[in-house]
């Protein structure tokens, strides 16, 4: 039984490395992944345009804009000088945000006031909005404290201290890089098994494979174990690119990483099989590839926080194999993720991948029938 | 039957207008009915629309409405239990009292926790002290980096309001508030608003370059193609006939996306109907162009999946700036959007969507798609005659 399960092993992997145009799926869109989503893919917010309408009849609004001027955050800092510029300004997308100071800015700080000062945001982005409120209500509270301060004047705005953990200058690659160790597993998983039933089904030569002295579990593993293979060296270029090219910190144990990867791999190919033995062309196999691919990535919290959908979605996301993957992968890399937590990840995924190998052993066999 | 392409081509010239119609109707035909009858169709361009509208209305959202944080009072105090009580009250938060930071880091390790927010003991006596410097710690989970931001931005606003509202109720002689903000067009701020016209941007690109990609090369692969160019029918046309029904289901799919988004998702929409249609048809020239080429170029279908995948669908999810600012990424890469159709076409929508129709916005974003139309369908042409040479 072994013979022939590595015999088939054997001729799986040489029908995939011997044809340039497998290969070039293997490597081209890994490494385009691997560039374009870890320098692109950032919700981080740098270099947008500013306006700013400085009515202020003293100098402190001047002071204040000098202050905007020189945050690191902002390209230009440009003033308008009546509100019909402020407005064209956004309308047209070419400032994020407009900062008015009003006319008695001045005054009012020294009286002690509420000064007014009003940002106006663009919301159609609305999150690059929101963070650029941030940085904006920041600068004027910091101003305002400061003078504050140095006039000894009582109860101020107090300053907010922010520590950020796991990541302390949110940088956004060390979110985003191990993020990518699991969709690209989950990618090459689903596309090396696609290639290989469905491409061997329209060609007709899995009914041959059928019918020669392999059995069905055998067929499944001889199909199975190479994606899974592939998918590991795959996953191990990208932690090594995480590693010496991004430098995220390393903080857990790549043992335990690669155990539940290995896991992971198994569910995917289950789900990749599965496809495959219900589709009856290797277009069908793409799309329900793609279909799967699409929801599972965009549930899965890549890019953006599970605790944001709503309730009903959220008890979807429990079947999402990434999840719990993605899961892992950060947590090892920046948090130290432990045994126990990892385990409480990768049992799901185990359940997962009894269930899709099993259906797809089962409908493999209905179809022979 | 013609030999060659080049007399082909030849033939096609000697005849008559009318003749060139009526073959060019007979083509459209035969390729609205390949549409109807493939479930591949049916599934990219009416199922998948839907899916991924829902996925992008329901399950892509970057609106951090509401963290479990925890609020450590190192010395209650009327001033610092008021504080305390704007974080209860705040829309934003979830908030854990404790007395203690060590209560809450364990639970911020395992991810249970967005954030805690410390109250030093001192903080009472320094907001009353002339000059004093009060201050507020605050500790987010930095995993992930943009909602640590907004939680970050959020615990700033409530300190704003919070002392706003001190100032108020002291008679506007205690404290100076800090910013007042206001969001245009989007006021409730709903992710959704800007992400939707997103995910209609991603469906016209997958109608366009994958669906079209994906059949044609099918038929390359089984040399249907070639059977067709072997018959009086020109390249041209035959690209022609192709473009037109794909062009119309392109359409078609965008207008089921907006029906949904509009009566769905309540999304607004300011603009007008002419204007939506007109940036997405000078969209879909350059998006089936590019399905057609990639088609030619590869005759295999995997290929040219995973081709319009990497061409097509990445780009316009990661390069186009509906989800992730243009300016933010490095230079290289912001030099290459230009190159992305999507990358003109997401602000033409989101416009269209949530401001109105801003012709000067609009009319440069349809020259520039209609340019690459042009130059696209061009090597597609160029592309499928040399393959048969």
């Amino acid at each position: 039984m072994w013979t022939r399960l590595l015999a088939l092993i054997v001729k799986e992997l040489l029908v995939l490395l011997r044809d340039p145009r497998s290969r070039v799926i293997l490597i081209g869109p890994p490494v385009i992944q691997l560039i374009v989503f870890s320098f692109a893919a950032t919700l981080e917010v740098k270099h947008v345009d500013v306006v700013v309408f400085d009515r202020d009849d003293g100098t402190s609004g001047g002071e204040l804009a000098r202050r905007i001027e020189g945050s690191p955050s902002f390209r230009t800092v440009t003033p308008v000088h009546d509100p019909a510029e402020l407005r064209r300004a956004i309308d047209q997308q070419q400032a994020i945000a407009a900062v008015e100071i009003g006319p008695s800015f001045s005054r009012d700080l020294v009286a002690g006031r509420p000064a007014s000062v009003q940002i106006l945001l663009d919301g159609r982005r609305s999150n690059a909005a929101q963070l650029v409120n941030g940085y904006l209500g920041q600068i004027v509270s910091t101003y305002i404290a400061d003078e504050n301060q140095a006039a000894h004047r009582v109860a101020t705005v107090p300053r907010v201290v922010t520590r950020n953990w796991f990541n302390p200058t949110l940088d956004a690659q060390w979110f985003m890089v191990p993020g990518l160790i699991a969709s690209i597993a989950l990618m090459i998983g689903l596309i090396v098994t696609g290639l290989s039933v469905a491409r061997e089904r329209e060609l007709g030569t899995f009914d041959q494979l059928m019918v020669s002295p392999l059995r069905t579990p055998e067929i499944l593993f001889g199909k199975a174990l190479p994606p899974i293979l592939i998918g590991c060296i795959h996953v191990t270029i990208y932690v090594l690119a995480t590693i010496f090219i991004f430098d995220v910190p390393l903080r857990g144990s790549l043992l335990l990483l690669y155990v539940s990867a290995l896991v992971f791999l198994a569910a995917v190919v289950g789900v990749g099989l599965f496809i495959s033995a219900l589709a009856a062309t290797q277009q069908q196999a793409i799309l329900g590839a793609f279909l799967f691919m699409v929801p599972a990535t965009l549930l899965s919290g890549f890019a953006t926080p599970i605790a944001n959908m709503p309730a009903w979605l959220q008890v979807v996301t429990v079947i999402d194999p990434l999840r719990y993957f993605l899961a892992v992968t950060r947590g090892v890399f920046l948090k130290g993720m432990a045994l126990p937590e990892v385990a409480l990840n990768t049992a799901p995924l185990v359940l997962i991948a009894a269930i899709t190998l099993t259906a797809a052993a089962w409908l493999f066999r209905r179809r022979m029938e | 039957m013609t030999a060659s392409p080049g007399t082909g081509a030849a033939d096609v010239r000697a005849c008559s207008p009318g003749a060139r119609v009526r073959r060019l109707a007979a083509l459209m035909k035969k390729e609205t009915l390949q549409i109807v009858r493939d479930p591949s169709s049916i599934l990219i361009s009416l199922v998948l629309p839907v899916v991924l509208l829902f996925l992008f209305g329901y399950g892509v959202s970057l609106d951090a409405t509401r963290n479990r944080i925890g609020l450590v009072l190192e010395l209650p105090s009327p001033t610092s239990r008021g504080l305390a009580a704007a974080f209860q009250a705040s829309p934003y938060f979830d908030t854990r009292i404790g007395l203690d930071r060590r209560e809450f880091e364990d639970s911020l390790v395992r991810g249970e926790l967005g954030g805690i927010v410390v109250i030093p003991s001192t903080f009472a006596s320094d907001m009353a002290r002339r000059g004093g410097a009060p201050r507020v710690q605050v500790l987010v989970d930095g995993t992930d980096p943009n909602t640590a931001a907004l939680v970050d931005g959020h615990v700033q606003g409530v300190i704003g309001n919070w002392v706003a509202q001190r100032a108020i109720e002291a008679g506007g002689k205690q404290a100076v508030a800090g910013a007042q903000s206001r969001m245009w067009f989007n006021a409730e701020l709903t992710s959704r608003y800007f992400l939707v016209p997103g995910a209609i941007a991603i469906v016209m690109a997958l109608v366009g370059t994958l669906l079209t990609a994906l059949v044609v090369a099918r038929e390359w692969e089984r040399g249907t193609m070639e059977a067709m160019m072997a018959t009086p029918v020109s390249s041209v046309e035959l690209l022609l006939g192709k473009i037109v029904p794909y062009f119309v289901l392109g359409l078609g799919s965008m207008t089921l996306c907006t029906v949904i988004a509009v009566s769905l998702f309540h999304v607004p929409f300011r603009g007008s109907a002419g204007a939506l249609y007109a940036v997405s048809s000078a969209f879909l020239i350059p998006a089936l162009g590019q399905g057609l080429l990639i088609s030619a170029a590869t005759k295999n279908q995997f290929l040219a999946a995973q081709l319009a995948l990497m061409t097509s669908f990445l780009p316009t999810f990661l390069l186009s700036g509906f989800l992730f600012e243009i300016g933010s990424m490095p230079r290289a890469i912001q030099v290459v959007t230009p190159l992305v159709p999507a990358r003109w076409l997401i602000p033409s929508l989101e416009s269209v969507f949530l401001s109105g129709d801003l012709w000067p916005v609009l009319l440069k974003s349809i020259g520039i798609l209609l340019l690459y139309g042009v130059v696209v369908l061009a090597l597609a042409v160029r592309t499928t005659r040399k393959r048969v040479a």
